[in-house]
């Protein structure tokens, strides 16, 4: 394999995970805040659907771009609406939700099914493009993947760096001293539930007017990532820019699985294009079993210098949830 | 008033109706008489015996799933893992019909062992959830998930490596198993009475644990309350790790009957999606095993119903699923709406 057609590979990854990642950032948003989004599953599908539908009838990407943004929306707004105003259990609800949307993603995508419609060209930036490696590598890419990179970097500053990025950590963490603060906590619960939920409906039409252009229902082999991605979002341990590297490990893995397939022809196809789904367990196991108890006890009885070894080991890999992930604010 | 059962039914009545007004909405959207939509539903899975008899072909491992799932649920877990598990179940009992495809034992004793082989696999599927939980600190709904994909991938090596068809592999499943090892159908129809009678049984046996036993009051208490129950000395993860046992041997079982009574062989999408259904109609059916007959046959009679959908009016299938979803959610809905009406009732 040439440096040219890895490079090329590589960047085939940066753009086929665009989707993923906007759908990590905004369950990032979302769970910061205390509320699991669900639904993500099926909100994904629908806005696949729903954005194809819109830019094939208006013939503009970007009306289909908001149509996606418009659905993740709305979904969320139902999960927020449920479980903030009504306190019904947000997993109850997300779950049906993530059902229910991609069957009618199905039941009204069917006349859209295999119609070749309007999808993204590639854009490279003058100038930039043309820098050795880099080039290649993250500046010939189409408007999504490039918005994908920029998202990336304002989650990350929002949440770290600036003062309503505080105070979200605050309400995700302690609601009640937030509170306190001023904040108004379910308020801002439904803000970036609905935010989030608009960033991940935007994953949907980068998938169908983007990396798997068009609309082919069940076969479109969409099902499956908005489970995928809740997991990264953990593996993020809720940062963006974690939850982004995860994504695109999770695409680099996809790709491994393709570009090996010559090479491992016992193992039949089928195999290796679902091999990075076991693989996401794994690294959930390696980043929850640091707040195991038996394993804090294991360490206790180790020698001291295994122990630290162990131990900064778990710490670097471990994510801890916001402290008040799905349950409800009330104040009294 | 709001508080009375009668209420808790004039509630779940309005759900309904809005149900069906929201998918009326959206079937005369795209321009399809919703009347037309129904009445097709409606003879397409009650219209004569033979229909009813494909709607408890679909009734019996959903209402087998809907039972375990009570018992996990009771114990306050998400079992989203109930998909694999069913696969799991599937893979064991094939596994048990294929050693003894030469043996000279009676047909209906290799059954049998499928049927353990497809409990202990769906057992010990979701006995893995469970490590992970307890041991592992992965979330059960997190580690369900991830393992239902494992489930499938390990159905596809089977399907296309290690129990390869011979000639060619394909999508279509495994050499199909010989006449011996189905179960036995009622006359024409497709449905085994030994299927329906163990589903029957296994919604018994789980209202009895559950309304009748010291363990299920104990894993409920577990499941009100996690840490009250380990103050009160009962053993909590062991009872949580009961449950996914009981759950997946459950599962286990529906596994096994797709594959006795329905498939006769290992296919990609053997689970055919009972696990989530059931995870439905638990929900709806607010986690009541009274309840568990009536709304898995309806549940399984709105899948039949909408197979001919696309044949008789160009409408995709998937509108079972849509009115299965909406149904449920407006449940949801309209019981928050409730509790918020008599929270607020008894402030007054």
């Amino acid at each position: 394999m040439t440096q040219e057609t890895l490079l090329i590979g590589l960047a085939g990854v940066l753009a086929a995970a665009a989707p993923i990642v906007f759908a990590v950032l905004g369950e990032t948003l979302s769970e910061r805040a205390g509320v699991i989004n669900l639904s993500m599953n099926g909100t994904i599908l629908l806005s696949a659907m729903g954005g194809f539908a819109v830019a094939y009838n208006t013939d503009s990407l970007l009306l289909g771009f908001l149509a996606g943004m418009l659905i993740g929306a709305l979904v969320a707004l139902i999960v927020a609406f449920a479980s903030i105003t009504l306190n019904q259990s947000q997993v109850a609800v997300g779950f049906v939700l993530a059902l229910t949307c991609r069957d009618l993603s199905y039941f009204l995508g069917s006349p859209y099914m295999n119609v070749p419609g309007p999808r993204l060209a590639s854009m490279p930036i003058p100038v930039l493009s043309d820098i050795p490696i880099l080039g290649t590598l993250l500046f010939r890419q189409d408007a999504i993947t490039y918005i994908s990179f920029l998202a990336i970097i304002l989650c990350w500053v929002w949440i770290y760096r600036t003062r309503p990025g505080l105070m979200l950590q605050g309400i995700g963490e302690k609601p009640a001293a937030a509170f306190i603060r001023g904040a108004n906590v379910n308020l801002m619960r439904y803000v970036y539930t609905v935010i989030g939920g608009a960033l991940i409906g935007l994953a949907g039409p980068a998938f169908s007017l983007g990396v798997r252009a068009g609309w082919m229902g069940t076969i479109s082999g969409l099902d499956g990532f908005g489970w995928i991605a809740l997991s990264i979002t953990i593996f993020g341990g809720w940062n963006p820019a974690r939850a982004a590297f995860g994504a695109y490990l999770f695409g680099l893995l996809q790709w491994l699985g393709l570009v090996l397939q010559p090479v491992l022809t016992q193992v039949p196809s089928q195999v290796l294009q679902v091999a990075p789904f076991p693989l996401m367990i794994l690294t959930l196991l390696l980043v929850n079993i640091g707040n195991a108890e038996w394993v804090e006890r294991t360490l206790a009885a180790m020698p001291e210098r295994t122990r630290k070894f162990f131990a900064k080991l778990l710490r670097a890999m471990r994510a801890s949830p916001p402290t008040s992930l799905g349950v409800p604010f009330e104040r009294d | 008033m709001l508080k009375s059962r009668w209420s808790g039914l004039f509630f779940q009545l309005i759900a309904l109706v809005l149900s069906l007004t929201v998918v009326s909405l959206i079937l005369l959207s795209i321009g399809a008489s919703p009347l037309n939509a129904f009445s097709n539903m409606l003879t397409g899975s009650v219209g004569s015996t033979r229909k009813i008899a494909e709607v408890l072909v679909s009734f019996v491992p959903l209402l087998l799933v809907t039972a375990g799932l009570l018992i996990t649920f009771s114990a306050g877990l998400w079992n989203i893992g109930v998909e694999g598990q069913i696969v799991l179940g599937a893979i064991a009992s094939v596994w048990v019909f294929r050693i003894f495809i030469d043996s000279t034992l009676p047909p209906s004793l290799i059954i049998f062992l499928s049927f353990l082989g497809g409990m202990l696999g769906g057992a010990l599927w979701a006995a893995l959830t469970g490590l992970l939980k307890t041991f592992g600190g992965v979330n059960e709904i997190f580690g369900g998930l991830g393992l239902n994909f494992v489930a499938n991938a390990l159905t596809l090596y089977l399907i296309f490596g290690a129990w390869k068809r011979e000639g060619v592999a394909s999508m279509s499943g495994t050499e199909p198993l010989p006449d011996s090892f189905s179960l036995a159908q009622l006359g024409e129809l497709r449905i085994s009475p030994t299927a329906l009678i163990i589903a029957i049984l296994a919604i018994v046996f789980v209202y009895f644990i559950l309304n009748g036993t010291y363990f299920g009051l104990k894993l409920k208490a577990v499941g009100k309350n996690f840490r009250a129950a380990y103050l009160l000395g009962i053993p909590t993860w062991q009872y949580s790790m009961y449950s996914f046992l009981i759950c997946g041997a459950l599962a286990g079982i529906a596994g096994a009957v797709q594959v006795a009574a329905v498939y006769h062989r290992l296919i990609p999408s053997i689970s055919s999606g009972y696990g989530y259904l059931g995870l439905m109609v638990a929900m709806l059916i607010n986690y009541q095993a009274i309840w568990a007959i009536p709304v898995a046959f309806f549940f399984a009679a709105l899948n039949i119903g909408s197979i001919q959908l696309p044949i008789v009016m160009q409408l995709d299938s998937s509108l079972s699923g849509v009115l299965q979803g909406i149904l449920v959610l407006f449940v949801l809905l309209v019981e928050g709406f409730r509790q918020k009406f008599i929270k607020r009732a008894s402030q007054i």
